[in-house]
């Protein structure tokens, strides 16, 4: 401490040498800063629980019923929820219990597939036209605007229908070709910041090649938007194939998806509504979930916000 | 196949050991731009040699930074383009070299420390992270030796306990420190030369004197040949061993440091040498430089200083002066240098 000639009897100043809250000498960063803010934060709690509530369902339906969504009998065609079957069952007197939980995997993994390949596309394409500019930016920029005019379902109608076979690669396959181009435009616009900044240049005057400052220096601090974005793409994919299905052009009998129950539902609506709501609600809650999810994440991530 | 010679041979430290170790001749920079094409270097000449200093002095926007950045070969293009002359290090044309070639050359020969620490350092990685990776990167070391490197080297630009901060982040270190930091990491590699982008500016005046020491320091134990590039001309005094003024995108003139301080042959030097606080310095008022340095979109006809001149004569406002030697080792841009030198 240092002595300050001032009589300590007058006051009692409060110790100046106290470190700042939650740092305790250990290293921060970008990440580790926003993984203290999220776990306090409800709506990163929250989402988070359902995400991974979602992701287990989506992985071990086992564990939540032992029933199989496929053994139907007719007997047993419409009824509403019991302590038999909790949600009730559908035409086909199929558990709807069952099916739900079951329909997770479609719908996550949809979700998951779509946005992993098309944050793919649009990181690598979005990251070499703001870094690499000139006339490839161009060709890339003036393709993505192209393509960002084709809204995402009408693609989807178009294209399934189209393809004549709609199974699970089919759905996937549409939607990431058309799923990009809005994070490219985000990643595009993050890298060209970065790439302004002293340590690109600093890395480049210290010897660093183009693919490793794209890699360690441009990527790591341009990407975070990104990721924000990919978040919310989950829950907005799983809801596009929700919508497909439900118009017929989506995934196809004997498949379990929540939009493709709610789309066989749709002409029960009244005289069976646990039909269309069971499904209707893990579809919104999932949806919530991932969109609440990249919510907390930006303001976790962005210290603008904070 | 590219043929890439192999740098023991092309760059071994006693083979020319005669030479100048780096040679900028006739730099010619434009930066081209919607508003008009800016000349940022004009026949830009200079050397620096083994265990010399030299320091590049002038105003902002004088061109001082763009030299360097045209050594690094960091120069934004487009807009910016070298248009013309050459860039010796020992001996051979960087600006002719493969880029392959030229990277070997970029951090590990010649190196470079930026002005503001805070930004050119990665923020997202640990300063021992990104101190090991040049030893990674360049000679191809392990992980663990290159951190063991990176604490060595902390420890010699005097960084407290080396060994605990090597994992903390640049925002966890103060200004000062992060510059040692830089410092560190672009003399890991033993360069020939050292380029200082003005090092200190961004730091207190206590730091800044601490920062030019360790600068001093590291270049008698390692001979390096150190461009320091400032405003500061108080720096510049304590440092340096030759001194060229910019003014202009053009050089004004370049002189040893004491007879430069003695005697500018050059009206711009002595402006500068006026508007310096001095220890005997008694009273009155300072005498700037009348008027401001001009746009280099707008650069005046004739000598660019001519405008602020007091000694202008009507050959100043026609013909730009070219640099030329006056008496041995020194050069000057002024048509008068001799007459303004016996004044």
């Amino acid at each position: 401490m240092t002595d300050l000639s001032i009589p300590t009897e007058v006051v009692t100043p409060e110790p100046l040498t106290v470190p700042p809250p939650g740092k305790q000498g250990k290293p921060s960063s970008l990440w580790s800063d926003a993984w203290h803010e999220l776990r306090r934060k409800p709506s990163f709690i929250i989402s988070a629980a359902i995400i991974l509530l979602m992701v287990v369902m989506a992985i071990f339906p086992q564990l939540f019923t032992s029933v199989n969504p496929r053994e139907c009998s007719l007997i047993n065609s419409i009824q509403p929820p019991s302590s038999e079957h909790w949600f009730g069952t559908d035409l086909q007197g199929c558990d709807y219990y069952a099916r739900t939980i079951y329909g997770a995997r479609t719908s996550v993994s949809i979700g998951v597939v779509v946005t992993f390949f098309a944050t793919l596309v649009a990181v690598t394409l979005g990251s070499l036209s703001g870094y690499k500019g000139g006339y490839l930016d161009t060709v890339i920029s003036r393709i993505t605007d192209i393509w960002f005019a084709i809204p995402l379902i009408l693609a989807g109608i178009v294209f399934l229908n189209a393809l004549g076979s709609k199974g699970f690669w089919n759905v996937c396959a549409v939607l990431i070709v058309f799923g990009w181009p809005t994070m490219l435009r985000l990643m595009r616009s993050s890298v060209l910041s970065v790439r302004e900044l002293d340590y690109i240049d600093a890395a480049r005057a210290l010897g660093a090649s183009d693919w490793r400052i794209i890699t360690r220096h441009v990527l790591p601090n341009g990407i975070t938007p990104v990721i924000v974005y990919a978040t919310i793409t989950v829950g907005v994919i799983i809801a596009v194939e929700a919508t497909l299905s439900f118009l017929n052009v989506g995934l196809q009998l004997p498949a379990i998806s929540w939009g493709l129950m709610i789309s066989v539902a749709q002409n029960r609506i009244l005289a069976s509504p646990h039909l269309l709501f069971f499904p209707g609600i893990f579809l919104s809650v999932t949806v919530f979930a991932f969109i609440l999810m990249g919510d907390a994440l930006r303001d976790a991530l962005d210290p603008k916000l904070r | 196949m590219t043929k890439v010679t192999p740098l023991d041979t092309a760059f071994d430290p006693h083979a020319a050991d005669t030479g100048v170790l780096l040679e900028v001749r006739d730099l010619e920079v434009e930066f081209r731009m919607r508003a008009g094409t800016v000349k940022a270097a004009n026949k830009v000449s200079y050397q620096v040699d083994k265990g010399e200093t030299l320091a590049i002095v002038g105003e902002s926007g004088s061109g001082k930074t763009v030299s360097a950045q045209a050594i690094m070969g960091i120069i934004d293009s487009p807009p910016g383009f070298i248009t013309g002359g050459e860039i010796l290090f020992r001996g051979k044309d960087l600006l002719k070299m493969e880029e392959k070639e030229r990277r070997q050359i970029r951090g590990d020969r010649v190196s470079m420390i930026f002005q503001d620490a805070l930004t050119a350092l990665n923020p997202v990685f640990t300063v021992g992270w990104q101190i090991s990776e040049m030893f990674q990167k360049h000679r191809g070391m392990s992980k663990s030796e290159g951190y063991k490197r990176a604490v060595e080297l902390m420890n010699l630009v005097k960084i407290p306990s080396a060994a605990e901060r090597v994992n903390a982040y640049p925002h966890e270190f103060s200004g000062g420190m992060r510059q040692r930091v830089m410092i560190a990491m672009a003399i890991a590699l033993d360069p020939d030369v050292l380029i200082a982008d003005e090092p200190t500016t961004a730091l207190d005046v206590t730091v800044q004197a601490q920062i030019m020491d360790l600068l001093a320091d590291l270049q008698q134990q390692t001979g390096m040949g150190l461009i320091l590039i400032t405003h500061d001309l108080g720096v510049v005094a304590e440092v340096a061993d030759k001194v060229s003024v910019m003014y202009a995108a053009e050089i004004a003139e370049t002189a040893d440091i004491r007879e430069l301080y003695q005697h500018p042959y050059h009206p711009y030097t002595e402006g500068l040498m006026r508007s310096l606080v001095r220890p005997d310095h008694k009273g009155g008022r300072l005498s700037p430089i009348k008027g401001s340095p001009p746009d280099l979109l707008h650069i005046p006809s004739g000598c660019p200083f001519h405008p602020r001149c007091d000694y202008v004569q009507d050959i100043c406002r026609t013909d730009d002066p070219p640099l030329r030697e006056i008496v041995e080792g020194r050069t000057s841009a002024c048509h008068f240098a001799e007459v303004f030198s016996n004044d």
